[in-house]
């Protein structure tokens, strides 16, 4: 297994919020989770990457056999724990491919590679930018600063084909991207599909599902699982709501 | 990113990495001043007569003088009769090579980690180091010299140049100036003096280490810097200093010259010792750096300023000649109790004289980071233009920032613009960053570098790598 959570309960600033979560994830494996707003999801996703913000007051995750929330955001990201924020931040002044390439680099050294040169780089991220059809200018950008909210999305997805992570948490990534985005970021997704890759799939809408499709879908309210099913089940949440 | 990573690693916790002394025998005088100070302090460096005379006409001047006190500083009094007014290296040799100098000194150097010999020969630079107040080591000399360039200790320009000396030394900075400067011109020690004859491109940087070192001793550099006409240079002054507990006065004055059609870059690191963490001890730097450029003359200060519990400073350039360029490039970072008032003034006299000014402020912990520049356009600079950009970035939630700008604006034609912004280094992109493998102080690294580049792009390369680091090391700990 690699990641599993056990009875996770999670608070921020004094409200309660996830309340014994359980949740199971195989390598390879792609989990969808939705559920009404406010349910909790993004605090998941959160709590998962290690927020300062918010408190783990009880249960366990173990990600790969390790604690998981015995390390620092930092580290979790070190070890191949990716989430694509619903809310990318922007970081004027810095160059959107020096973020990336002192990410990549900083995970390639807790992984005892050798760091990539700026040659090599830019080779790399060549290749991965056009997965995402991503222009070349937005590379030099500022990180995300005045992109729209499709190219923050985009980008999300970029930095994720650079980093390769083994779990991928993606939190809303389908909202904002129109159309033809959200095929070429579900396409983008979907190539980096792999046996040694799980993904956390957050999302309401099936559409993005029919692209993406799931080994898993969960309804998360009121701070817990409440339901968990196939890939039918999110049909079904779309026809029916969550009541 | 390694860079700065290992940089972190070795400098946590290091406290001032530079706070070391030094036991070299000194020859100090008392505490005190009076005119028999100056008297004695022009009489043990056998200086001819006038200027015997314009230290004390800037001595009786600064008599009837009271410290400035428009600033944003909160600044300790400071008892002049307490502070000694000279101090130099006992054994003072007449150097070939660095072997003669002081094993005391050379090792000084060595943990400051300037390796002289191989910046001699690496970097192509020439070292003119200033240990206390008097030059122990000056080379290249004989090289500079084949083109008629001048690149000594102030003193020695005294005494093999007296003509130049005596025409430029207080034509930018009157020794009536201000405060910190006239106290300068009546007790200055040493410093450097550089001349570039007509037409010459100076094919080096040439550079200065200052050091701060024996204990209650002032420090009052004098930087004379003359271009002739066509000529130019790049001039770098980069300082460290021991750690000390008590607070240490320095009050240096560089005078610039540049004469028709004269480029002069004068870049800074100024490096020394803040105080520590609450706020004790650092140096108190108060600095009158001007220029003076004539027609088709360009003068660019860039200032990379880090250290010091006070910094009171700016670099200012006077733009006399016709079509004159001034320019002004600074990052300023406090942290900790550190405080800065610093900017620039760019004064336009010529006819289509420019001027830009990139001010970029970094507060953190309870730092105060004063901006204060001044433009002034006389009634005859018709055509002048200014551009001025200051902004500061706040780092925690304890810190201030300040920009004062002032314009005064005689001539219509005039074109001035002025932009300024506040960021602040937010939890959410320190997150972001972490999330992304990043670690807090690499992410506040990488943020701050970006937010300083326009400034560093103007450092030459090894000077710029230098800065980064600095940095690095001043915002050390300033987020949890
Ligand atoms: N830092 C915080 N401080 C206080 N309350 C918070 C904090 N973060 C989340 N909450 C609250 O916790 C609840 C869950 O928030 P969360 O963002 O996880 O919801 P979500 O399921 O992602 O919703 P959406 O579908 O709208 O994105 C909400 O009521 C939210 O207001
Ligand atoms: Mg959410």
């Amino acid at each position: 297994m690699l990641l599993e959570i056990k009875d996770l309960k999670v608070k921020a600033e004094d409200k309660q919020i996830l309340k014994g979560l359980n949740l199971s994830v195989n390598p390879g494996e792609v989990h969808a989770i939705m559920g009404p707003n406010g349910s909790g999801k993004s605090t998941l996703a959160r709590a998962l990457s290690g927020h300062p913000g918010y408190e783990v007051n009880g249960g366990s995750v173990t990600f790969d056999g390790r604690d998981l929330l015995a390390m620092s955001p930092e580290e979790r990201a070190c070890e191949g724990v990716f989430m694509a924020f619903q809310y990318p931040v922007e970081i004027p002044g810095v160059n959107n491919a020096y973020f990336l390439k002192a990410a990549l680099n900083a995970v390639r050294k807790h992984k005892g590679l050798q760091e990539l040169d700026a040659v090599e780089f830019m080779q790399l991220i060549k290749s991965k930018a056009k997965l995402l059809e991503m222009d070349q200018a937005m590379l030099s950008r500022s990180v995300n600063e005045g992109f729209s909210g499709g190219e923050k999305k985009r980008n999300e997805i970029f930095q994720m084909a650079v980093l390769e992570p083994r779990l991928a948490i993606l939190d809303e990534t389908d909202s904002g991207l129109d159309i033809d985005a959200l095929k070429i970021v579900a396409n983008g997704v979907n190539a980096l599909r792999a046996k040694d890759r799980a993904m956390i799939v957050v999302t309401h809408y099936q559409r993005l599902l029919d692209y993406i499709v799931p080994d898993f879908v969960h309804v998360l309210s009121g701070g817990q699982i409440i339901r968990s099913g196939g890939k039918e089940l999110a049909l079904e949440l779309e026809a029916k709501g969550y009541r | 990113m390694s860079t700065s990573t290992d940089t972190i690693e070795q400098l946590a916790n290091a406290e001032y990495k530079y706070g070391f002394t030094t036991d070299v025998e000194a020859d100090t005088f008392e505490p005190g001043l009076n005119e028999d100070v100056v008297r004695r302090l022009s009489a043990i460096k056998h200086e001819p007569e006038w200027l015997l005379e314009f230290r004390l006409k800037a001595f009786r001047a600064w008599q009837k003088m009271t410290e400035p006190t428009w600033h944003n500083l909160k600044i300790e009094k400071t008892d002049y009769q307490a502070l000694s007014y000279y101090s130099a290296p006992k054994k003072k040799p007449a150097l070939k090579s660095m072997d003669e100098v002081d094993p005391e000194v050379r090792k000084t150097f060595e943990k400051l980690g300037i390796p002289l010999i191989e910046q001699q020969f690496l970097a192509g630079v020439a070292v003119d180091a200033v240990f206390d107040s008097v030059s122990v080591a000056t080379t290249f000399r004989e090289k500079l010299g084949q083109l008629g360039i001048i690149f000594c200790s102030f003193s020695e320009a005294v005494k093999d140049h007296p003509e130049l000396v005596k025409q430029y030394l207080g034509s930018v900075v009157p020794y009536t100036d201000n405060f910190y400067a006239t106290l300068n011109s009546a007790v200055f020690s040493d410093g450097s003096f550089v001349y570039i004859p007509k037409g010459v491109r100076c094919p080096m940087e040439l550079s200065t280490y200052f050091r701060i070192n024996a204990k209650n001793t002032g420090q009052f550099e004098r930087t004379l810097i003359v271009a002739d006409e066509g000529a130019y240079v790049s001039y770098l002054e980069g300082c460290t200093a021991p750690m000390r507990d008590e607070n240490q006065l320095h009050a240096a004055v560089v005078e610039l010259v540049a004469l028709d059609g004269a480029t002069i870059k004068y870049s800074t690191i100024q490096n020394w010792y803040p105080g520590d963490k609450n706020g004790k001890g650092g140096i108190y730097n108060f600095v009158t750096k001007r220029g003076i450029a004539h027609a088709n003359a360009k003068i660019t200060w860039t200032q990379v300023e880090t250290g010091s519990a006070i910094t009171w400073k700016y670099p200012s350039c006077i733009l006399q000649g016709d079509n004159s360029i001034g320019e002004f490039y600074s990052v300023a970072t406090v942290n900790n109790y550190q405080q800065a008032d610093t900017g620039t003034k760019m004064i336009h006299l010529g006819k289509n004289t420019r001027s830009t000014i990139v001010s970029k402020g970094i507060s953190a912990g309870r730092g105060q980071n004063t901006y204060r520049g001044a433009v002034k356009i006389a009634k005859n600079a018709k055509g002048a233009r200014n551009y001025s950009q200051c902004d500061s970035l706040l780092i925690g939630d304890r810190c201030g920032a300040h920009t004062f700008p002032y314009l005064e604006i005689k001539n219509t034609s005039a074109k001035v613009e002025h932009e300024a912004s506040t960021s602040k280094i937010g939890e959410d992109q320190i997150f972001y960053c972490r999330q992304r493998g990043i670690s807090s102080e690499d992410a506040v690294n990488m943020i701050v570098s970006g937010f300083c580049k326009d400034v560093f792009r103007e450092l030459p390369m090894e000077f710029a790598v230098e800065a980064q680091k600095l940095l690095s090391i001043s915002l050390e700990g300033s987020v949890g």
